[in-house]
């Protein structure tokens, strides 16, 4: 047996109470919980977090890159979902 | 799509300062030249612990044992942040470590000269994580996503450690006479080294020019090398030290200094295994990690152990 059997994890950390989570990077952990302890070791040293995810990185389903013109097509052409796209007067306030 | 226009389309990205991310469409020469810059910059971190850790037990105060720990604990992180921006790119860390302890894959050539005396690690500090910095910094604009931010989180460590690193210098530089002999004598053996660091000149730079044009690389050897050399011959005189070249001088027409030869024989043979401390920095390597494999399998088994126990107490 061999490091090979460590799975690789992404790690995710949210860095002050109000904020999301943000992807931090990965390491190789045998469980959840060693995965956590080292990714606090690594990715919190300087109290950067206050919040870790870790997800076996198998887990985490991605779209495809080359998908993305027909993935976010029907968004495109929908300019109407902006605010920009409405024409009001300027004395019109708090709007 | 072609070959030809994924390449076009890829191109006109990197023009754009549009990042690559790992499941982009990239050349394959692309992603191996990103898989072997960083990689070995993961391998450099890592034997770069050695040299210095060599002092932590011989450290002269509690404060200074303190700080050199965190330092080569950063290091380790750093190794980390890089294996795994160069795991993105589709090589497993096992195939890393194989690659490194076979002699395959490279290190920073600064990292087999030996830590002779504790000024030594003072001068590591001030020099080779400059010269760290200097390389860094524009890596945080790297094409590459996961690449230019594993950069960004370490440049953000790094500068603890060059000031780390002259605070020791100046503590010597301001002692007794010996003390200063010793801060002299650590600065003349590592200042060529340092300026190697920055590679061979941009005539015998293989790897540049494609680099470059990736904007993996922003600033060619030369540019950086002279950077690095204009800003330590302004700050060694704060040590009342001097830098071991007799050809330094202040160039008032180029606005810079001018510096001697390097010796880049030298440089060649520590880049091919015949250095100072090769054979003993990676035999190291080696050994800890075979050292470690039983606390690797333990952990495995232990794993497994509590997923078993938590299955039944669910059943």
């Amino acid at each position: 047996m061999s490091q090979q059997d460590w799975p690789l994890w992404e790690v995710f950390i949210r860095s002050k109470q109000g904020l999301d989570h943000k992807h931090a990077g990965s390491l190789h952990a045998a469980d959840a919980q060693m995965a956590i302890e080292n990714a606090r070791d690594v990715y919190t040293r300087r109290m950067e977090g206050v919040s870790i995810w870790v997800v076996e990185s198998k887990y985490v389903h991605a779209s495809n890159p080359d998908d993305a013109a027909s993935f976010y097509d029907p968004a495109n052409d929908k300019v109407y979902r902006h605010p920009t796209f409405y024409k009001l007067p300027d004395e019109l306030k708090n709007m | 799509m072609t070959e030809l226009e994924s390449e076009k389309i890829f191109q006109d990205k990197i023009d754009r300062e549009i990042r690559i991310e790992p499941r982009d469409w990239m050349p394959e020469a692309y992603r191996k030249t990103l898989i072997r810059q960083i990689s070995q910059h993961a391998h450099s971190e890592i034997v770069g612990m050695l040299p210095e850790g060599n002092w932590i037990t011989r450290a002269p105060t509690l404060r200074r044992k303190a700080t050199l720990i965190a330092k080569v604990q950063d290091e380790a992180g750093h190794g980390l942040y890089l294996y795994a921006a160069a795991e993105t790119l589709g090589i497993g860390r096992n195939e890393m470590i194989d690659q490194l302890h076979a002699g395959k894959a490279k290190y920073s050539s600064i990292f087999n000269y030996p830590t002779l005396t504790w000024a030594d690690i003072g001068v590591i500090g001030w020099l080779v994580d400059g010269a760290a910095i200097m390389n860094q910094v524009p890596l945080c604009r790297a094409s590459y996503g996961p690449y230019s931010r594993a950069m960004v989180r370490i440049c953000k460590e790094e500068s603890f450690h060059q000031r780390q690193g002259f605070e020791i210098l100046l503590t010597l530089s301001r002692g007794s006479e010996a003390q200063k002999r010793m801060c002299q004598d650590a600065i003349n053996r590592w200042w060529w080294p340092s300026v190697m660091m920055f590679g061979p000149g941009d005539d015998a730079s293989p790897h540049s020019e494609q680099s470059m044009r990736w904007k993996i690389k922003r600033f060619s050897n030369d540019e950086l090398r002279q950077k690095f050399i204009d800003i330590c011959a302004e700050q060694v005189k704060i040590l009342g030290m001097v830098l071991p070249d007799t050809e330094l001088k202040w160039n008032e027409e180029r606005k810079h200094y001018d510096f001697g030869a390097i010796d880049w024989e030298e440089f060649k043979n520590v880049i091919n295994g015949n250095g100072p401390c090769n054979k003993e920095r990676l035999a190291a390597r080696v050994q800890a990690h075979e050292n470690g494999s039983w606390v690797r399998e333990a952990a495995m088994v232990y794993a497994e152990k509590r997923k078993r126990r938590e299955n039944k107490k669910v059943a």
